[in-house]
């Protein structure tokens, strides 16, 4: 052991450097490696399939796959069902999770506890495993194949009651009770002091929302059946299927449009989506 | 009794009707897309499947045990636990590096982590869509890579031996970059003393990493392990751009099954009764995350 520690001196920082331009190395590799898919189909989108699978770097440049790909389905619906969808979901979930993560932190009513309990238990038993009763549910519910359909499952959502009840349990009694004095109603509480205390929480709640059902596939491709529903990540699927004949070159272009705006708001807000991502998630 | 007392418990007793009212909307949605299916699901697997001439009947535990006895449901159950088995360790071990690594000080760190991050953000859909020009026989990118070093062209998603490995490695792809924000976390909470210290008593990289590291990166290991274990059942997106669980069930997964069972080919009381084993499965998760590592870990 001593003679490790005399000798850390001099061979030590030489090691730390050394394995410093290795950890460089090895960690910029892994980058590209992962990034490696995404580079492909820019590559792919931006040449005709011929010039994509060759690899040939002088191969020409065209749009004609992004225009074939624009074409080829009613992507402008898409979008928007998908942009419905996610503030359709978003705006239930602030709706149920405020009021129920409220009433989990700061009230005390007969099997409130018990209540809780069922509650974190959803967090386990998923939507996507109950597809078929879910799917029956909607059906009875005559909300199959529509927006709400797809986003009522979500909406009570045993994560945002556990985010938001968390969030409401940090603000400190003094401003509950200061505001009560002032003649705030219980309601007037929840609306004056708590929503706003929680402001990065819901901010943090909203942004992994939005990234998860933007993304969300197998449960809209249960519960819609036409055009005038469907999200972009069903479309997607159904226009690269193999069965419509698609050239790997016009489906790389499709890809990299309906991922565009997700990803132009990541690059934009990447510090604010990993924060939520990490807020969301440490609990 | 004065009326001090009383008055309180007017108050208490409006206060528990009003947090009661505020539970009730999440309980009504909650009842309808949870609570019931669950109990459905349940009723469901106890029946036969009814056709136009036999109505379905009550068979108590019969679609379980025609469950138990149908080989391909034991190839379902034992790719999920390969990909469970594979797919957890490798993108936490992943994770765990990247974290590391983009903790550590080195050139383009910023760009290294938007890299890391980026498959996160993606639809599963449009991952496999990318992932399709890896596999696509002959012309794909693996073949090429591989064919520079002579090795034939490989039907990486069109053959029973490399099917499921194939659709574990974008799982890998797309997820450890999610752990890793939460390792990169974790590691930006330990105080940097502690590897000063550590380096004076002359632990090397590799004693400070397994000894101090690791142990304080615990209660993020299990956090992420218990959500790892939740997608290992729900993440199968790809399935259906990539392989659609063949060829021949070589890389099926439950929840994919389950879809096939009861959307494909009608059969609800086989499917009723996988969802309730996957529910088993579930809830036993649950209980463990609640009863023990709750108390032993301590989350804010």
């Amino acid at each position: 052991m001593t003679d490790i520690v005399t000798a850390r001196p001099a061979t030590g920082a030489f090691a730390g450097r050394a394995l410093l331009t290795l950890d460089a190395l090895g960690a910029i590799l892994l980058a590209l490696i992962w990034i490696a898919p995404l580079v492909f189909a820019v590559w792919a989108a931006f040449h005709t399939p011929q010039g994509a699978l060759s690899f040939d770097l002088s191969a020409p440049v065209t749009l004609e796959n992004f225009r074939t790909a624009w074409e080829g389905a009613p992507w402008p619906r898409y979008f928007l069902n998908t942009t419905l969808l996610v503030t359709v979901i978003l705006a239930g979930q602030l709706f149920f999770c405020t009021l129920t993560g409220y009433a989990f932190a700061r009230f005390r009513f007969p099997g409130s506890d018990a209540l809780f309990m069922l509650v974190l238990l959803q967090l386990f038993i998923l939507p996507e495993v109950l597809i078929v009763e879910n799917y029956a549910m909607v059906s009875r519910l005559g909300l199959f194949d529509t927006v709400l359909g797809i986003g009522a499952p979500y909406m009570a959502s045993a994560f945002g009651i556990f985010l938001l009840r968390q969030a409401f349990k940090g603000v400190p009694r003094e401003l509950e009770e200061a505001a009560r004095v002032e003649g705030c109603g219980w309601t007037g509480v929840l609306w004056r002091v708590y929503i706003p205390a929680a402001k990065p929480v819901y901010l943090a709640y909203a942004l992994v929302s939005i990234a998860t059902h933007w993304n969300n596939f197998l449960w809209p491709l249960v519960v819609t059946n036409s055009n005038e529903t469907r999200p972009l990540t069903v479309g997607l699927s159904l226009f690269a299927a193999p069965e419509s004949g698609v050239n790997i070159a016009v489906i790389s272009a499709a890809t990299l449009f309906t991922i565009a705006p997700l990803m132009v708001a990541f690059l934009l807000f990447q510090r604010q989506f990993i924060q939520a991502f990490l807020r969301a998630g440490i609990r | 009794m004065t009326d001090a007392p009383l008055l309180d418990r007017i108050e208490s007793r409006k206060l528990a009707i009003y947090g009661s009212l505020l539970v009730l909307p999440s309980v009504f949605m909650l009842s309808l897309f949870a609570f019931w299916p669950t109990v459905a699901t349940l009723w469901a697997s106890l029946f036969s499947k009814g056709t136009v001439r036999r109505p379905s009947q009550f068979v108590a535990l019969d679609n379980y045990e025609y469950l138990f006895s149908d080989p391909s449901f034991w190839q379902v159950v034992t790719n999920n636990l390969i990909y469970a088995g594979v797919t957890i360790p490798v993108s936490i071990g992943l994770a765990l590096g990247m974290a590391l690594w983009a903790n550590a000080r080195i050139p383009a760190r910023a760009m290294v982590r938007i890299a890391y991050f980026t498959p996160t953000m993606l639809p599963m859909v449009a991952a496999a869509n990318l992932w399709l020009f890896f596999y696509t026989p002959d012309i794909g990118v693996l073949d090429r890579l591989f064919g520079v070093f002579g090795f034939s062209g490989v039907n990486w998603l069109g053959q029973p031996e490399t099917a499921l490995g194939s659709i574990i490695m974008v799982t890998i792809w797309k997820e450890a970059g999610f752990f890793m924000i939460f390792y990169l976390a974790a590691l930006q909470t330990i105080p940097p003393d502690l590897k000063e210290a550590a380096l004076i008593e002359g632990a090397g990289r590799w004693t400070y990493f397994r000894r101090i590291l690791l142990p304080l990166l615990m209660p993020t290991t299990l956090f992420v392990m218990v959500n790892a274990l939740i997608n290992s059942v729900k993440l199968i997106d790809h399935l259906f751009i990539l392989t659609k669980g063949g060829p021949d069930n070589a890389s099926k997964l439950i929840l994919y099954w389950i879809w096939e069972m009861a959307f494909s080919y009608f059969d609800r009381p086989s499917a009723a009764a996988m969802t309730v084993l996957v529910l088993i499965v579930l809830g036993l998760l649950a209980v463990l995350q609640f009863a023990v590592l709750e108390r032993r870990i301590h989350y804010r």
